[in-house]
């Protein structure tokens, strides 16, 4: 009795068929990001915000019903590329968005942008994606990596900071960071120490510091390294000595590990929670009351990220196929941001502005980062000109 | 030679994997391909490490080194512009042969927790010197800028590159089970369980091990090469110890000293934590217990547990 | 680089050394003695620093913190020794590390589970948060210190239970041939809980005087694992002697590495180089350290006696 069972292989067939139709008018994201391991704190930073951006758009991003796919990329570019290929080929998502580290996004985005998907970067700042390696469908709501030391590095030469002594971690970003610095830092540089990615103890640093006698200590210690570099530092009462500027290190991630040890650190970002904007307002506020804690950059990125795309469908009227419309929607950067009103330069990487940080104690007690003052008005990062897009 | 129910979980496992490509092109779900691609290349990591850890006894905590450098050996050329598979896969194969001999030569005067530590540290100092290396982009890594050229095959084809990598996997685990029940097998399977009685025999074992350490080196090598063109991506992560425990996990999980046992552990391990952290964030609660229970209760690990199993033979 | 900075960089070894002994001392005695690879040896040091550190945040006393961490971090011990960790004794290390293993990521995420990702708060208690001159021109900090000499107290105890007491013979005999103790009608099941509880314990001093010093967050104890693992086969397995030795080798060279590879390679290298090359050279050291001794003596400096 064949005929029936072609009947009812042929209804599954258009069934699934029927489905996949339906399911076109879904949007759907792929946001990759770290969520196990020691850094799945920041994971949950930028997945809380993607959450809360989803929530304010009322769960439509662009007016069409949304679908947002969490992959977790351990830190690892392999399995974040894996990661993407499964969203990309198994849930068939039109946007894939996140990613915290370069190495990852340099697996990853290449990929994604060319197999026609827009590459929405909401943390790594690779440089190789400012210039060289630029593309029609990537767009960054972060920063490039040098900007935020170059911004410290500008502020120390105009307040005539000298006898510097630098520390980072050795590796790419770390010597990234420096090379940042330096090209907007002029003046004397004691010395410029590199230490072991992951390392605990600093004491012996701390020693090294104390027998170079700077007037400065400016570091790139992102994460755990930040919270075990700053506690010593402190312990060792090195910051009334020497007063301590960093990048990465003092942030709304490692504040709450650091409490008063982290008083008087000056960082350079270009957002702060204090930030003053409707946009920003209404984020901060909300994020506190719905997940009991204080968001930080990553998240800020992150929920920018889902808004942009918001932007983009939008203004194509919810046609996913309409790419060069979304393009020409994102690149006027026509969202409320949390950090403001913004421009896009030619390489889809934000024009901004940096502001000086310091830590200080709140109104409730708690130690938060204070907005002292712009230190770049609109701020283009230093790889755009590489970019063949014009 | 092989009892009957072990032939036919073989050849049913070989079946599973040859179709898989048409089996991901009928169900529209292409990306179940590239898993199992995945899945096979690091089973000829697992299967390499298990012909010195499972038949030799020798713990390699390093191994992913070979991981590393044979994925350097495809990506470095193909920076500088060699293309050519044939070219960068032999050479994946024997840098890491070479390392292996170095490696090997100072390891195996060690025995225990000490040959353990000194293969780990050997793959620690290949790995900060990957980062250290800036022009090949320390540890961002880099792209890969094309897949190996070989003659007639065009990796790029997805379903042409899982079906070479499953002829590598196949072939390999042929020639490990010849091997080890070839008269070398024999001698490295003895000098784990009495090395003091193969010697008064007569037996160089320091060489037979150090040959097994070798090969294994350069098979891993070429997992390594498959690896990055897996990815599309070099990164010196591929020589992290955690890398190597992974790796060890999969052939412990699978069943040590089996050959077909790796390739179980492989498959179970990496579709596990895709599955798992699909369903949660703590997916690692659910996996530690798992294999404490494994180890616990599943003494020759998956492979053990299968029907046909229980005769001698290894 | 004057005869002071070498003197206070040397203390800094000496007490990286001490904190590296604490760890190094519990994992050598589980290895040396009931042969077990226990790679959840960093699991517990972070249970402990996750215990005292939460007691001391609650109740503001790093004494309360420190009164309840071990005996917690002995039990909890003692519990994974029952219910894991007995079967495998006779097993392979293989089993042993791949049994560890699991319980590795089970720790890590329960941890994560009751405290999230975010690194816990820690300060150093206020009674040591001060400097002491040790000497003429070296300040030190007081908590720092105190590690030092918490660390070498503890050696001196084990010493004396291993050596000088009726419990150490035990511990020592079991070691070298378990079935004769057993016939002899000791309760070895009992005693090898004990011990691996004892080692439990000192993995949680080791975790709660690092607390205040370092990052508490899921994955702590797998970051010094490889420093103790490097430590306890220098040393000798199952010595304590070793132990010692060997983290205070590895503290004063990892730490002087750090200090003075650099400026030294600058001299002959020319600083640009020295600026690359010390750093990788200087984390590869005590790897470095360990192929040397191992070359010359396979097992260890003070490897303990079995029969």
């Amino acid at each position: 009795m064949r005929t029936p069972r072609i009947a009812v292989v042929l209804l599954l067939i258009a069934g699934c068929l029927a489905s996949q139709a339906r399911a076109a008018e879904t949007l759907k994201i792929g946001f990759i990001t770290t969520l196990s391991g020691p850094q799945g704190v920041i994971g949950k930073h930028m997945k809380d915000s993607v959450e809360l951006a989803l929530d304010h758009l009322g769960r439509k991003v662009g007016g069409l019903e949304t679908e947002v796919t969490y992959g977790d990329d351990q830190a690892k570019p392999d399995v974040g590329k894996q990661v993407a290929d499964e969203m990309l080929k198994k849930h068939r998502v039109n946007f894939v968005a996140g990613v915290i580290w370069s190495s990852v996004l340099l697996a990853v985005a290449p990929t994604v942008t060319a197999s026609g998907t827009f590459m929405i970067d909401t943390n790594a700042g690779a440089h190789e994606f400012a210039g060289k390696q630029c593309h029609e469908l990537f767009f960054a709501t972060s920063w490039q990596n040098d900007q935020t030391p170059e911004a410290m590095g500008k502020h120390m030469q105009d307040q005539g900071v000298t006898d510097v002594y630098v520390l980072a971690p050795n590796y790419a970003a770390g010597k990234d960071m420096v090379t940042g610095f330096k090209r907007f830092f002029k003046n004397r540089i004691v010395d410029e120490v590199y230490t072991k990615f992951g390392q605990q103890d600093y004491q012996a640093e701390i020693s090294q510091i104390r027998a170079a006698n700077p007037k400065a200590v400016f570091v790139f210690y992102p994460g755990g390294m930040g919270i075990q570099f700053v506690k010593q530092y402190v312990q060792a009462g090195l910051r009334e000595q020497y007063p301590l500027y960093s990048v990465y290190t003092v942030d709304e991630v490692t504040l709450p590990a650091l409490g008063d040890a982290a008083l008087g650190s000056w960082e350079t970002r270009y957002w702060s929670p204090d930030l003053k904007n409707e946009a920003n307002a209404k984020y901060v506020g909300d994020f506190r009351k719905k997940f009991g804690y204080t968001p930080s950059y990553y998240g800020a990125q992150s929920y920018d990220g889902i808004l942009l795309i918001d932007s983009a469908v939008r203004a194509v009227k919810g046609d996913l196929s309409n790419k060069k419309g979304m393009i020409a929607a994102m690149s006027r950067a026509d969202f409320r941001s949390t950090r403001g009103k913004f421009t896009y330069n030619t390489n889809h990487f934000p024009i901004q502005n940096f502001y000086l940080l310091k830590a200080v104690k709140g109104g409730s007690g708690e130690v938060e980062m204070q907005i002292q003052k712009t230190v770049f008005e609109n701020h283009k990062d230093a790889y755009y000109q590489e970019c063949p897009m014009k | 030679m092989i009892s009957r129910g072990r032939a036919v979980v073989l050849l049913a496992g070989f079946l599973v994997l040859a179709v898989v490509p048409a089996v991901a092109a009928m169900l529209n779900e292409p990306f179940y391909l590239d898993l199992f691609r995945r899945i096979m290349i690091f089973a000829i990591a697992a299967v390499s490490l298990d012909l010195i850890l499972g038949y030799g006894g020798m713990v390699s905590f390093g191994h992913a080194a070979y991981l590393g450098i044979g994925a350097y050996a495809v990506a470095v050329p193909a920076f500088y512009g060699i293309e050519s598979g044939l070219v960068q896969w032999t050479l994946a194969v024997l840098a890491s042969a070479a390392a292996a001999l170095v490696i090997g030569a100072v390891s195996l005067r060690t025995t225990g927790m000490s040959f353990i530590m000194i293969t780990l540290a050997f793959a620690q100092m290949f790995y900060y010197l990957g980062i250290s290396i800036n022009a090949w982009g320390g540890d961002d890594g880099m792209r890969l800028a094309r897949r190996s050229r070989l003659p007639a095959l065009d990796l790029a084809d997805a379903t042409v590159f899982y079906y070479v990598v499953l002829a590598i996997l196949v072939g390999l685990l042929w020639l490990g089970h010849r091997l080890v029940h070839a008269r070398f097998g024999a001698v490295i399977r003895a000098s784990r369980s009495n090395e003091t009685r193969m010697r008064a025999i007569g037996f160089s074992t320091f060489r037979y091990k150090l040959a097994a350490f070798v090969l294994a080196g350069a098979v891993c090598g070429l997992a390594g090469a498959l690896l990055t063109n897996q990815t599309d991506y070099l990164t010196p992560s591929y020589m992290h110890w955690t890398r190597s425990g992974e790796i060890m996990v999969m052939v412990i999980l699978g069943g040590m000293g089996t050959l077909v046992g790796p390739v179980l552990g492989a498959a179970a391990y990496l579709l596990l934590e895709d599955v798992l952290s699909a369903w949660t964030v703590h997916w690692q609660i659910v996996l530690g217990p798992l294999l404490v229970l494994v180890v616990l209760y599943a003494r020759r690990g998956l492979y053990g547990l299968l029907p046909g199993s229980a005769s001698r033979d290894g | 680089m004057t005869a002071l900075l070498v003197a206070e960089q040397c203390l800094n070894g000496l007490q990286l050394g001490v904190m590296l002994f604490l760890m190094a001392a519990g994992l050598t005695l589980v290895f040396g003695i009931m042969n077990l690879v226990n790679l959840a040896h960093g699991s517990l040091y972070m249970v402990g620093a996750y215990l005292a550190t939460a007691v001391f945040n609650w109740s503001g006393s790093f004494l309360l913190g420190v009164l309840f961490a071990l005996p917690a971090t002995l039990a909890i011990g003692m519990l994974v020794e029952v219910i894991a960790l007995r079967r495998l004794y006779e097993r392979d290390h293989l089993d042993q590390v791949l049994a560890t293993f699991g319980l590795i990521l089970f720790f890590n995420e329960a941890v994560a589970i009751v405290w999230g990702r975010t690194a816990l708060f820690t300060r150093v208690p206020s009674a040591l948060t001060g400097h002491i001159m040790v000497l003429p021109g070296v300040s030190y900090p007081a908590y720092r210190a105190v590690i030092i000499l918490v660390g070498l107290a503890v050696a001196l105890v084990l010493y004396v239970l291993v050596s000088r007491t009726r419990l150490g013979m035990l511990i020592r005999a079991g070691a070298s041939n378990r079935t004769m103790v057993a016939a002899l009608g000791v309760n070895i099941r009992l005693l090898y809980t004990l011990v691996f509880g004892f080692g439990a314990a000192l993995a949680a001093l080791g975790g709660l005087m690092a607390g205040p010093i370092y990052n508490v967050q899921p994955g702590m104890g797998e970051e010094i694992l490889i420093q103790v693992l490097v430590v306890i086969v220098i040393g000798g397995i199952g010595s304590i002697r070793g132990a010692l030795v060997g983290a205070v080798v590895v503290g004063m060279v990892d730490t002087l590495g750090r200090a003075f590879l650099k400026p030294l390679l600058s001299t002959t290298l020319g600083p640009v180089a020295a600026q690359s090359a010390g750093p990788a050279l200087a984390s590869m050291l005590i790897y470095l350290l360990m192929a040397a001794v191992l070359f010359f003596r396979p097992r260890g400096l003070f490897p303990a006696v079995r029969s």
